[in-house]
């Protein structure tokens, strides 16, 4: 019985990865390898102010005296950091206008089914396409500036609102923060930023999609939220990559800042190329995000579907500084094959009276490990927190792993903290059961993936739902077991 | 029309031990047959095999369905050709409620045959007269398949589910066990309720009780993987008196 159930599972796991191709846009690359005088070209090239390039070099020797972390639950090959490209970037002149722009690069993202002619838009969602080092094209700029919202390229936000930046880089997640942190800190390229005025309401959808097109390159963006008094804001990241043998280093920093009664909701659809069936290529995914709700009853809103990289380290986190303030974390993270995943989320209760929700299902299939692992940490001065966690586990066959690693810090008695896990398994019984009402196994496993994954796909914002779960299902076609 | 289910000299065996021993079974349209046996006979066997359940190996036999070689097909076209399995032990599918499920079958089953997907309204109305057809709550209709649900309600959903496909031949597999006389009654009456002169029921049961509900035309008793007694209904009444013993010893006798 247990063989029939392997051949269903590889029948339904072996789907293919749809973004792979290679686009031939002319690409304009520095030398491999890093050092000091590869960061001044990577800040000269991006026309920096000196204050911008010294934040830079002080992140670099940070760097230069840490070590990579190896406390997950990850075997990671050893990384040469002088084989890695740290600026690609595709050829354009200086912005022209749209019609101007590589008919290569435009059709890229068409294929990528990320609309950039704003004509041909779905309406509702601005885009911020950022293709290796730079940004390409934001969509609806002129429409957000009218509100006062700014959404544009890391690097225009440098030039066009420098106070901003210098405020906030690195004000959440600073560079000394992690291994990761400090590289990105010293060899970022580009990456969207985003301001929303207090009282405003973002009239729309922001998008960031990311893709890495060029080979041996590393891709290291930096994201910034700020989001004032009483605003709102969903905002929405996708990412992909080609087909490569080689694993291609993808190292982010997501920093966001919430006012007072502001609200964020920041979604992720990771689709990096998670390499081959045997294991081979894929992104090596290592991405810091932090929010802060800084003032009163403050929110964050993280909900990400992860079915990309070959191997993924993130933990979206969040500081409840503010009293009353709240967030929530829904995630969804499939393996497959020899994807490896140890990922989860940190709250740090701080203010009083603070809330924090966490809802991690994991989706192992292949031979693939996946790992949650969660803090939650509530400092002594902090009345009346709240946590509630939930981490469930569903496996695929009996090749994979499935691991929950939960951390309590909880220093004030008057905390609440509950935390449920669970692990089950596809069974052959449930895909029977379908089929005996005339449903194929393919459905059959993309029913009962939808089912178990609904909680979170139902956070998604809608226009991205139906193509997350796609997404979910073609990870995991060719996979059942 | 005759002949619906034609099953010949049919064996079938797990992990190497043969369970039915050559079976010969004929069902026609508009008639309801038991199956009746003790423990071990090869009843579920038998259910599984017709339905395609594929940890079970036909070593031997044919089995026609509509004049469809029905071995061929995979379990999911068995099902969209018009068979259908009341279960035993209906799973549990977290996540996805009654109604989004047999959207799903439904719709599937469609396509099958060529017609295309419900249309939303004209489905919702549908499953709210087979709702009343089998009296079931529709709360009960919007929550995880079969998740938390009591005995009597997991077999319940099995008989709204066969009213919402409209098999032409279900089979009843155990629908009456662990079910009190109350819901044997509800769950036996749906099933009358549906009967029509174009479909039949295989109804398998260890106990008599359903049969007084569900009046059987024809009854099969199955013992070592063989049909070894065929009557009408009035062998029920003399199993329910005599027991499974009389039987045994006269196909061991015969031996």
């Amino acid at each position: 019985m247990a063989k029939e159930q392997d051949d269903i599972l590889n029948e339904v796991t072996e789907g293919e990865y749809k973004y792979g191709f290679v686009s031939d846009v002319e690409t304009e690359m520095i030398g491999k390898g890093l050092n000091e005088s590869v960061i001044r070209l990577i800040s000269q090239k991006k026309e920096e102010p000196e204050w911008l390039l010294e934040f830079r070099l002080k992140a670099y020797r940070h760097w230069l005296t840490m070590k990579m972390p190896t406390w997950a639950k990850l075997e990671i090959p050893p990384i040469n950091y002088q084989d890695i490209v740290y600026y690609a970037a595709p050829k354009q002149e200086a912005k022209k206008s749209w019609d101007e722009v590589d008919p290569e690069l435009k059709a890229t993202f068409d294929k990528l089914g990320i609309p950039l002619d704003e004509q041909k838009v779905l309406s509702g969602v601005a885009v911020d396409a950022v293709m290796d080092s730079v940004s390409v094209k934001t969509t609806f700029k002129e429409t957000l500036a009218e509100r006062g919202v700014i959404f544009c390229s890391f690097s225009e936000a440098v030039k066009t609102h420098p106070d901003l930046i210098k405020r906030y880089l690195g004000s959440v997640v600073p560079y000394s923060d992690n291994f990761f942190a400090a590289l990105n800190s010293a060899v970022f390229s580009d990456g969207s930023f985003v301001y929303i005025p207090k009282g405003v309401r973002c009239p729309m959808e922001l998008s960031t999609y990311f893709r890495i097109n060029a080979a041996n390159t590393g891709q290291f963006e930096r994201t910034l939220i700020v989001a004032e008094e009483e605003s709102y804001v969903s905002y929405l990241e996708g990412c992909t990559a080609p087909q490569r043998d080689e694993n291609q280093l993808h190292a982010a920093i997501v920093e966001i800042v919430i006012e007072k009664n502001a609200e964020v909701k920041y979604s992720t659809v990771q689709n990096w190329y998670p390499g081959d069936k045997n294991g081979k290529g894929g992104i090596y995914n290592f991405v810091t995000k932090r929010g802060i709700c800084k003032g009163e009853n403050a929110k964050l809103i993280w909900a990400q579907v992860e079915t990309g990289s070959a191997i993924t380290w993130k933990y979206p986190s969040t500081i409840l500084k503010g009293d009353g303030s709240v967030s929530e974390f829904y995630s969804v993270a499939v393996t497959n094959n020899y994807q490896q995943a140890d990922t989860g989320t940190k709250m740090i209760h701080i203010g009083n009276n603070t809330r924090s929700r966490i809802v991690s299902k994991g989706i192992s299939a292949g031979f693939s490990s996946n790992s949650y692992r969660g803090k939650v940490k509530v400092v002594k001065s902090c009345q009346g927190a709240r946590n509630f966690s939930q981490c469930d586990s569903l496996l695929l066959g009996d090749k994979c792993g499935a691991h929950t690693f939960p951390y309590l810090e909880v220093a004030n008695p008057t905390a609440q903290v509950e935390h449920e896990a669970t692990t089950s398994k596809i069974g052959e019984d449930q895909i029977f059961y379908c089929n005996q009402r005339g449903i194929s196994t393919e459905d059959a496993i993309g029913l009962i993936i939808k089912g178990y994954a609904g909680d979170v796909i139902n956070k998604m914002p809608m226009e991205f739902a139906v193509e997350a779960q796609k997404l979910l299902q073609i990870s995991l076609a060719g996979s059942v077991g | 029309m005759k002949g619906l289910l034609k099953i010949k000299n049919l064996h079938a065996s797990i992990d190497g031990k043969e369970i039915l021993k050559g079976i010969d079974l004929e069902v026609n349209a508009g008639e309801i047959h038991a199956i009746m046996g003790p423990n071990g006979a090869g009843k579920s066997t038998l259910s599984a095999v017709l339905t395609g359940r594929e940890c079970f190996e036909v070593t031997e036999g044919e089995v026609w369905f509509e004049g469809k070689n029905l071995l061929e097909l995979p379990a999911e076209d068995r099902a969209r050709e018009g068979i259908f399995l009341s279960f035993q032990y209906p799973v549990e599918i977290p996540g996805v409620s009654t109604v989004n499920f047999l959207k799903t079958a439904v719709n599937e089953q469609r396509k099958y045959r060529g017609l295309p997907p419900y249309p939303a309204s004209e489905f919702l109305k549908m499953i709210r007269e087979k709702m009343e057809l089998v009296s079931i709550d529709s709360r009960l209709l919007n929550r995880s398949l079969n998740e938390g649900f009591s005995g009597g309600e997991k077999k319940k959903n099995e008989i709204f589910q066969m009213a919402v496909l409209e098999p032409k031949l279900a089979i009843l597999d155990e629908t009456d066990s662990g079910l009190d006389i109350d819901a044997l009654r509800i769950v036996a009456s749906g099933v009358n309720k549906l009967k029509r002169p174009d479909n039949s029921t295989i109804v398998i049961t260890h106990y008599q009780r359903l049969l007084d509900y569900i009046v059987p035309d024809v009854v099969h008793v199955l013992y070592d993987g063989r049909i070894v007694k065929t009557a009408g209904k009035e062998l029920v009444a003399e199993l329910e008196k005599h027991g499974y013993d009389w039987i045994k010893e006269e196909v061991n006798s015969a031996k």
